[in-house]
């Protein structure tokens, strides 16, 4: 195979673009996939600054990566969820990444900043640990964000991340969590901007731009996310994709491109009803946020 | 060749020369799921594997997606 740009001997193809590429031929088009996604979904403003939530996995690493070689002034967030020597584990590939490129990587653990880790509090609140982290996560990137005063959270989401998720909420027809399923979050009070640069990149190209960009990163899955629902999706869609190369994409952005404008109402309606949580300060549309309640829980398990 | 796979680590011995998507068809793994890497060097779906090569099956799928 050869590399569609080229021509010379190509080490990874994508079968969705019928498309071979050599090394530096697939870098320079992972990272063009990046910016278009970030200008045609307005992602970030020119001289915004943006924190990079980061596991020490490839898709966080690769984008941090990215978006450096693009030029933003991307920091990371690493958070310590305090899942055994994962957390401990993981850390480490984010701390090293940073440290190679001399680029700044705020750091929250769990654990010590809130008392409760993530097994401890997906028991005490009878969550699906998965649930549990992600709820965590989401409130602990935007406090981060909100608190060091930058302007937009970037998520490493990937295309297959994103149409798994999809794949959920039609199986379900979750109408809100459908209006809420777009690229790009707004920002407003209490809120930083969340965006996802990657949607434009399946995970096994993420992987091979961190294999032949020379980036280190945690390869073992979570020990507390085998057998979730969302790995059953993937593996789903991944049956599609292996006889219909380019059933993913064509599944995630005819949805973006044709329905997410139809379902976004409820998500609307949901914003105007949010005011702010008596415990942390963050938007809810509870009485407590989710997180509040959480953590009460499992510091109390 | 030598052939690592991943969640668990474990190493099995297959032999070769063989086609990776022949090797990938064998371990009965998905393509779209994971890279290939021979002695050190990611391949693509059409490469041959020579028989004392140190293979490396690597998953590309990740967990929680929230």
């Amino acid at each position: 195979m050869k590399c569609r740009s080229c021509r010379e001997p190509a080490v990874v193809e994508v079968r969705r673009h019928n498309a071979g590429f050599c090394s530096p031929c697939f870098i320079r088009h992972c990272r063009e996939q990046v910016a278009r996604s970030i200008h045609d979904y307005a992602m970030i403003d020119p001289g915004q600054r943006v924190l990079v939530a980061v596991s020490g996995g490839k898709d966080s690493l690769a984008l941090w990566d990215v978006l450096l070689a693009l030029g933003y002034q991307a920091d990371g967030l690493y958070l310590g969820l305090g899942i055994t020597d994962y957390s401990h584990e993981s850390a480490g590939y984010a701390r090293r990444f940073a440290a190679a490129r001399d680029a700044r990587l705020v750091e929250v653990d769990l654990p010590t900043d809130y008392g409760f880790d993530i097994p401890t509090g997906s028991r005490a609140a009878r969550r699906a640990p998965c649930s549990a982290c992600g709820l965590s996560k989401r409130h602990l990137f935007n406090a981060a964000a909100v608190n060091g005063g930058y302007d937009v959270v970037a998520t490493g989401h990937n295309l297959d991340d994103e149409a798994a998720v999809l794949f959920g909420n039609v199986l379900r027809w979750d109408l809100a969590y459908l209006g809420r399923q777009h690229p790009v979050l707004p920002g407003g009070a209490g809120f930083a901007r969340k965006v996802k640069p990657l949607i434009r990149l399946g995970e096994r190209e993420t992987a091979a731009y961190c294999v032949l960009a020379g980036i280190d990163y945690v390869v073992e899955e979570c020990p507390m996310a085998a057998g979730n629902k969302h790995l059953g999706y993937k593996d789903a869609l991944n049956a599609i994709e292996e006889r219909s190369p380019g059933s993913k994409a064509a599944f995630y952005f005819g949805f973006l491109d044709r329905v997410a404008g139809l379902v976004g109402e409820a998500a609307e309606a949901e914003r105007e009803g949010l005011h702010a949580c008596p415990g942390c300060g963050s938007p809810t549309v509870a009485d407590v946020c989710a997180f509040c309640k959480l953590a009460a829980r499992a510091v109390r398990a | 060749m030598k052939v690592t796979l991943r969640n668990p680590r474990r190493q099995i011995d297959v032999p070769g020369p063989l086609g990776v998507q022949a090797l990938l068809r064998r371990l009965e793994i998905n393509r779209e799921s994971v890279l290939v890497i021979v002695d050190g060097t990611l391949v693509t779906a059409d490469a041959t594997i020579a028989d004392g090569a140190e293979v490396e099956v690597r998953p590309v799928i990740s967990g929680g997606g929230t």
